[in-house]
């Protein structure tokens, strides 16, 4: 079984958001650079799953759509623990470019479950997870706060309107993930580290794709 | 421009946020020129359907299948794919809330529709298709314009208002085309009946980290039980998993309005403040006088929640009881 | 010249950082009150690699280099010093002593359990009447042929119970003085090792510290570490090192003063504004900033002379001595800050303030540090 964890690389939201050119512009002089909140605690889930499951969940993969800027944050994430990352080197433009562009890479790698927080920390969109299930023409749960496999059969639960749901689902699917899936992020241990630079970061150039949504600047 | 609105119900009665989007649906479709139609999925009486007409709801396409039942996201897309071509819809919203956020994004890639979503309020311009959205958490606010023929909103609820426009109501019973199966199934069901649902509530118990953990709830359950409020709690409470994420209110959680609401332990930081703002009458219970939310409530008291609480829910029983 | 950090030392920082904030800052008051030894939390940091981060990966350690050791000395000791004190000591002690001057059997069988983090380490040099003055050790070491006897006490031991390993310091020559003096590598369950009671700390109180009595306790002679006499001139050696852990320490409590400071002072309302828009706070702000940025700057340089393998000891010196007096002025303003409130546990500058002291006096004096620094002047 191989785990597909799309992540974004946004400004830390602890440090102070600032904006320049008469407010129309997110300033990111001096800003640090991370994995999505959300995104971070989908990879830490994948990761307890992986150690979890005997060996039948061979890899861990992280993808991002970004620029080489964003390289540093895609190699915490293997500093944490991912196998290897793929970076789709385009600029993250609208949620259905970035959709498009990970559905790509599902399709080349043949995933079975993929990953996707609820929503970046930055557009708070929360849409890329349901296009690219879209796209991809598979099954998707929304709202996912636990997702656990028992000899191959893979539940999650969402919360609902006053409770909350368990279901099972046919892979392949994508689980767009909101807090809870896992308690805290992981912190990336000394070998891990150093491993970071040594797994491997494959870039891919972008495929055709509408960009329907124009942000103002 | 044709407008759909997706409506969603809670046991066969509308959710407050249905009459907002109807309100919102209504006001798009009169600026624009074009008529609405109001979808409805699941089990609602015709009777109830017939309350939409109060908000402007023309027209409202009923479908009622069994496939349809719990929010499977395929099918959901499928039937608001179907409904929006025959209708030849050019906006279609959504709230943004736990089933917009599921089935939106699927929609917006069947129709090939720009989604525009956590949008404040009603657009800045149509043509070009202009709204302001939510961004960074709700530390700042962005504009977009959506370029594609049909576009999609999910709105940030309570962020416009519900609107009276009564008008008379055409219901057509709609038979969308549906697989006999879908990838996912639902295996169990964890609901509290009877629970007032939050986003709905007129009155709300909010609890803070000041109750120290989640075995100190119990009293805040109590005292939503004598009040028929919903309960509900700050960022931290939520994050720690000492309550459902369902619980959280706040600008990156659900944005409430009720008549009234109860802040225990809750400081009131900005972004707790962001999602409670349009109660009309805010009780703050907080140990610390220099604490933030003291300025956005109407009644405050200062004390420990642990000493102020239990006084508090004997009076509230007492004035029931008399 | 250029002042730019890599990506493992930021991610190494951000690691120190996001444990702290998240896991130390639970209970490090409770600890402190209570005088409790942080086990699990040493536990944890050592399956992260903070216990022997800077140990080559060939001894089971994380690699990292000096400057990485600065970062994560910082954010540990913004929240908990208790903690840095345990990793300092592993560090920049026992393992750094062991890897530089141990044998190759020596770094088998002791350097890789402490460098792993399973075991930790403790380094007994001060004794009652060897304090400062280090080259008048009064606990012996007697050679036995196939091995040593080592008779006498020592004090102010930190991790002295929670350790396995001790690193002893002990005087086999008297008549050559300090040129007779040798380090032994001793497992803390020999017989004839016996522990004070727990000190009374001011500060660091939940860092073990004890004073360790022995009497008639046989050490194999391959535990000895170097030539015989070669003690001194080790013990001199690993405290020079063992300064930039110290000198990281003070820096990081600074800063974690000021970054509460700061906080505060953006919070706390008096006379209709907030505080920080008083120029009397907002000053204090400013001198404070001024002595945490120059500490890191100097810490930063010692340990950047150190990866690089030229002589950092006077560096390390200055780094120790301005970096612990500008911990205990920054401490300081801090609770002043804070007014009341800084007074009382519960918004932490007080207790940074007490750990501020320590750094003042163990792992060389500021007044030895003044030694160090005015003797290299004046040579």
């Amino acid at each position: 079984m191989k785990i597909l964890v799309c992540m974004s690389n946004v400004p830390d939201t602890t440090t102070k958001i600032r904006f320049k050119e008469d407010n129309t512009k997110f300033d990111d002089a001096g800003v640090q650079w991370i994995i999505n909140p959300w995104d971070e605690l989908a990879l830490t889930r994948a990761l307890e799953l992986k150690e979890a499951s005997g060996g039948s969940i061979s890899s861990i993969t992280v993808a991002c759509v970004g620029e080489a800027t964003t390289e540093p944050t895609i190699r915490k994430a293997l500093a944490i623990g991912a196998d290897d990352a793929i970076r789709v080197n385009a600029v993250a433009q609208d949620s259905y470019f970035v959709a498009a562009q990970l559905a790509e890479v599902v399709k080349q790698g043949s995933y079975d479950i993929v990953l996707c927080g609820i929503e970046s920390s930055d557009y708070n969109n929360s849409a890329v997870g349901g296009m690219l299930a879209e796209f991809i023409d598979v099954p998707s749960v929304s709202s996912v706060s636990a997702l656990n496999i028992d000899n191959g059969t893979v539940s999650v639960n969402r919360e609902i309107d006053g409770g909350k749901e368990t279901l099972e689902v046919k892979l392949p699917f994508v689980a767009v993930v909101q807090k809870g899936i896992a308690i805290d992020p992981r912190i990336p241990n000394m070998r891990g580290i150093m491993m970071a630079r040594k797994k491997p970061l494959t870039v891919v150039e972008p495929v055709d794709a509408d960009v329907l949504v124009e942000y103002e600047e | 421009m044709s407008v759909l609105v997706y409506t969603e119900n809670w046991e066969g009665k509308f959710k407050k946020l249905s009459f907002e989007l109807v309100s919102y649906g209504y006001e798009l479709a009169q600026k624009t020129g074009g008529s609405l139609t109001v979808l409805s999925i699941g089990n609602v009486a015709e009777e109830e359907l017939k309350k939409l007409g109060q908000y402007g709801a023309t027209k409202v396409v009923a479908v009622n299948d069994d496939k349809v039942k719990s929010l499977e996201n395929q099918a959901y897309t499928s039937v608001i794919e179907q409904v929006a071509k025959k209708e030849a819809s050019k906006i279609v919203i959504f709230a943004n809330n736990f089933a917009g956020k599921a089935v939106a994004p699927r929609v917006s890639v069947k129709l090939k529709a720009g989604l525009a979503s956590s949008v404040v309020g009603l657009p800045i311009s149509y043509e070009p298709f202009k709204v302001s959205k939510r961004v960074f958490n709700g530390n700042a606010f962005s504009n977009i314009t959506v370029k594609s023929d049909v576009k999609i909103v999910t709105l940030l609820q309570n962020s416009y208002g519900i609107f009276e426009n009564p008008v008379e109501t055409a219901i057509e019973n709609y038979n969308a085309e549906l697989e006999d199966s879908y990838g996912t199934k639902v295996t169990s069901v964890d609901k509290i009946t009877g629970k007032v649902i939050l986003t709905d509530a007129e009155i709300v118990v909010s609890a803070g980290r000041g109750m120290k953990g989640p075995e100190n709830w119990t009293t805040i359950e109590e005292l939503a039980d004598v009040l028929g409020a919903a309960t509900a709690c700050s960022r931290p409470v939520s994050d720690e998993g000492w309550r459902p994420h369902s619980e959280h209110v706040g600008q990156t959680g659900k944005i409430i309005a009720p008549d009234l609401y109860f802040a225990i332990g809750i400081s009131g930081a900005i972004q707790h403040l962001g999602g409670i703002s349009g109660s009309k009458c805010i009780v703050a219970i907080n140990r610390d006088p220099e604490a933030p939310i003291f300025e956005a409530a109407d009644y405050g008291i200062v004390g420990y929640a642990f000493k102020v609480l239990p006084e508090l829910l004997g009076a509230v029983k007492e004035l029931k009881n008399s | 010249m250029h002042f730019e950090f890599t990506e493992e030392q930021l991610m190494i920082k951000q690691a120190a950082r996001d444990y702290a904030q998240r896991e130390l800052i639970k209970d490090v008051i409770e600890r402190d009150e209570k005088a409790i030894f942080p086990e699990h939390h040493i536990k944890a940091l050592a399956e992260l690699g903070f216990m022997g981060m800077l140990v080559d990966p060939k001894y089971d350690g994380g690699g990292m280099d000096t400057i990485s050791y600065v970062l994560a000395m910082e954010e540990i000791s913004k929240i908990d010093s208790s903690v840095a004190v345990v990793m300092s000591v592993n560090n920049s002690l026992v393992c750094y002593g062991l890897e530089k001057y141990g044998t190759e059997d020596q770094k088998e069988k002791y350097l890789k359990p402490l460098a792993r983090g399973e075991v930790i380490g403790a380094f007994l040099l001060s004794e009652p009447e060897a304090g400062s003055d280090a080259t008048s050790q009064r606990t012996t070491a007697e050679d036995k042929g196939d091995h040593y006897l080592l008779n006498g006490t020592k004090n102010w031991i930190t991790n002295a119970n929670s350790a396995s390993t001790y690193i002893v310091i002990a005087q086999t020559h008297p008549d050559k003085k300090h040129k007779g003096i040798n380090a032994f590598i001793v497992d803390k369950d020999t017989p004839g090792i016996s522990l004070g009671p727990h000190e009374k700390k001011m500060g660091m109180r939940s860092s073990d510290t004890h004073s360790v009595m022995f009497t008639d306790v046989k050490v194999p002679k391959e535990n000895r570490i170097g030539e015989d006499g070669f003690g001194f001139k080790f013990a001199m050696k690993v405290l020079e090192g063992g300064r930039i852990g110290i000198a990281s320490q003070a820096m990081g409590i600074a800063s974690g003063a000021l970054e509460r400071a700061v906080q505060y002072s953006k919070e706390r309302k008096a006379f209709g504004t907030e505080i920080s828009n008083h120029q009397a706070i907002a000053f204090k702000l400013a001198d404070m900033a001024v002595r945490v940025d120059a500490s890191r700057y100097f810490c930063l340089y010692a340990a950047w002379l150190k990866d690089n393998h030229q002589p950092y000891g006077t560096a390390s010196a200055k780094a120790k001595l301005y970096a612990a007096d500008s911990a205990m002025f920054v401490t300081t303003e801090a609770v002043q800050i804070h007014g009341g409130y800084g007074y009382v546990s519960e918004y932490h500058v007080e207790r940074l303030m007490r750990e501020a002291k320590l750094t003042q006096i163990y792992e060389g004096t500021s007044e030895i540090q003044k030694i160090v620094i005015s003797r290299d002047l004046l040579k």
